[in-house]
């Protein structure tokens, strides 16, 4: 099977960094809105390189939604830095108005989503903001894996014209994917080809289900594991085609089973080809503080919860 | 550029509009609207200077935001009445697939709308926004915006109020309908503003009070002086009291007709106070 090296811990937020400073240079158009978290989005090059294109908002994250609506009118691309919590669940109906109805052209980048923001606990650590972010007409809704993949998806949106939700996280993680990859909005990415059991996992579980791909090979179970960078649009076709092969599936994400991935993934399957699904998610909870190790360990959203869940789902195939 | 009479005379027009406009599909806010029926014309006839055709971008020209959404009849009046889409569809007001949905948006692309409002409180920092852009642009034309007195109590406004004055965002004229009067009642009584000027100036924007909100020289004059006030480093407020319900005898002064539409004898007796000038749609 094909397997992929780790080429060093990275956290994702510093790929939208890296990223939000290389579109800097070559789009003018491009403007960063900040609610005083500028260190924790990496937004500090940015600012240095483009002081006039950069807006310290302040702790108010309602109106820099809004600022960022009313920025595009005019031509500009602005993208709006703060964690995951304050990006969605506090400004939902700025987001909804002034945003989606509106279709403005603002890209929403979102760090710390999840679990793995660690030991500030549950007040910051959101597992209902993808299922927020799908629910708004013409959104699209990307969680990315790695440093790589966030940072060609954060030069990648500034490309499509439309509201954007990038979602990426605090922690170090392995970073995987091609450093000179181009980031296609709405197509997976399989990562390796199986034939008894479809896994597709978005943002840190990516990683965690190729790890359990290579515990279940060596067991004699081949899983074909997908990446699913865009929640909205999802890519149907990869999630059917492989699932028309193995029969069963198993969704992995850093979220509520409620409004997530899984949910996304259901309606697909239910609609076209009704199929065992497993859900390797929140099951309906707040988070709390502790490592993100160990609550990824505790709330069952790392590589031997994957490989639970695929054995019950080969069960019932 | 219309004189004072031929603003007078469209005023009466949209007001006959907004009446007739609500009355039809039994729904809309009449109340806010009569109110700054004479500050509508005024801003699109002669204050703004706003190109003839619509373009989203607004580059090279004056731009407005409707932040109290509600009263989308006088805002569609006005907008067809200056000519961004034909004054007949006034009739399509709420109606199902119609661009003049119950509060304005750009969903359904209506020429002369650049944002969605109706949830309220969300103007204000839109048009900062906007008038951050025209900044970056190097386009020198002004960003104008209307926000009700009851939506005030929405704390994004003052988010929004706090960071304009701190980015010395120069290019706004954001204007207050201080009519008083929200759905409940009277602001006071609801929950009180306070000194609105006060609570500005304290804010870091310079205030201009326009006493006589319904009178067209006393608008225009202090529109005027408005402008002459930008570009000196501070965001500039108008405070334009106006009287709700205005030219409708039995609607003035009262919240009554915040969201109430006249029936059959009420709308004769508003359209009676009110005669036909420039045409009804």
């Amino acid at each position: 099977m094909k397997t992929y090296t780790n080429t060093g811990n990275k956290d994702t937020r510093s790929g939208f960094g890296a990223g939000l400073t290389e579109l800097g240079k070559k789009n003018e158009n491009v403007v960063a809105l900040c609610a005083d978290l500028i260190g924790s989005l990496k937004m500090d090059e940015f600012k240095a390189n483009h002081p006039e294109r950069f807006f310290q908002v302040g702790i108010a994250e309602a109106n820099m939604i809004g600022l960022a609506a009313g920025m595009t009118i005019g031509g500009k691309i602005p993208f709006t830095g703060t964690f995951a919590n304050f990006s969605t669940g506090r400004v939902y109906d700025q987001i909804r108005q002034s945003v989606a109805y509106s279709h403005k052209n603002v890209k929403i980048c979102a760090s710390h989503a999840g679990l793995t923001l660690g030991e500030d606990g549950a007040t910051h650590q959101i597992l209902e903001d993808i299922g927020l972010m799908k629910m708004l007409p013409g959104m699209t809704v990307i969680n990315t894996c790695d440093y790589n993949q966030t940072k060609a998806a954060t030069i990648a949106i500034a490309n499509h014209h439309g509201p954007v939700y990038l979602r990426f996280g605090r922690p170090k993680v392995a970073n995987f994917t091609a450093e000179d990859q181009t980031f296609e909005i709405g197509k997976a990415v399989q990562l390796t080809e199986g034939t008894d059991v479809t896994i597709v996992a978005t943002g840190h579980l990516v990683w965690e289900a190729l790890e359990a791909s290579k515990a279940l090979h060596e067991e004699g179970i081949s899983a074909e594991v997908i990446n699913i960078h865009t929640i909205k649009p999802l890519d149907k076709d990869a999630i059917l085609n492989s699932v028309a092969k193995t029969g069963c599936i198993v969704t992995a994400e850093e979220h509520n089973y409620l409004g997530g991935l899984g949910e996304s993934v259901a309606r697909v399957l239910a609609e076209n080809n009704p199929s065992p699904q497993e859900f390797v998610a929140t099951n309906d909870t707040f988070g709390e503080s502790g490592t993100p190790a160990q609550l990824m360990e505790k709330y069952g959203l790392n590589a031997n919860a994957i490989i639970k869940a695929t054995k019950n789902v080969l069960t019932r195939k | 550029m219309p004189n004072t009479q031929q603003l007078e005379d469209l005023t009466t027009q949209v007001r006959r509009d907004i009446l007739r406009m609500v009355h039809k599909v039994n729904s809309g806010h009449p109340g806010g609207s009569l109110g700054c029926a004479e500050f509508f014309v005024a801003l699109f006839q002669n204050i703004m200077d706003r190109k003839d055709t619509f373009h989203m971008d607004g580059i090279g020209e004056d731009i407005f935001f409707l932040s109290n959404g509600h009263i989308s009849p006088v805002f569609y009046s006005i907008l067809a009445r200056s000519g961004y889409f034909p004054v007949d569809e006034l009739n399509t007001f709420r109606l199902i697939n119609s661009r003049l949905q119950g509060h304005p948006t750009t969903h359904e692309g209506l020429p002369g709308v650049r944002v969605a409002s109706g949830s309220l409180g969300q103007g204000f920092s839109v048009a900062i926004g906007a008038a951050q852009t025209k900044k970056l642009n190097n386009d020198n034309h002004l960003v104008y915006s209307l926000h009700g007195d009851g939506e005030l109590q929405e704390g994004q406004n003052w988010e929004g109020i706090m960071y304009a004055a701190a980015h010395k965002v120069d290019n706004i004229i954001s204007t207050i309908d201080l009519n008083g009067q929200q759905i409940d009642g009277a602001t006071d009584d609801v929950l009180s503003l306070g000194s609105v000027k006060a609570k500005f100036e304290a804010f870091g924007w310079t205030v201009v009070e326009i006493e006589e909100g319904n009178n067209m020289d006393a608008i225009l004059n202090g529109m005027e002086h408005a402008k002459t006030l930008t570009g000196q480093g501070k965001p500039v407020c108008v405070l334009l009291k106006t009287v709700m319900g205005n030219g409708v005898d039995f609607m003035m002064h009262t919240h009554a007709w915040h969201g109430k539409a006249p029936n059959d004898e009420q709308l004769a007796i508003g359209l009676a106070q009110n005669d036909e000038t420039i045409g009804d749609y």
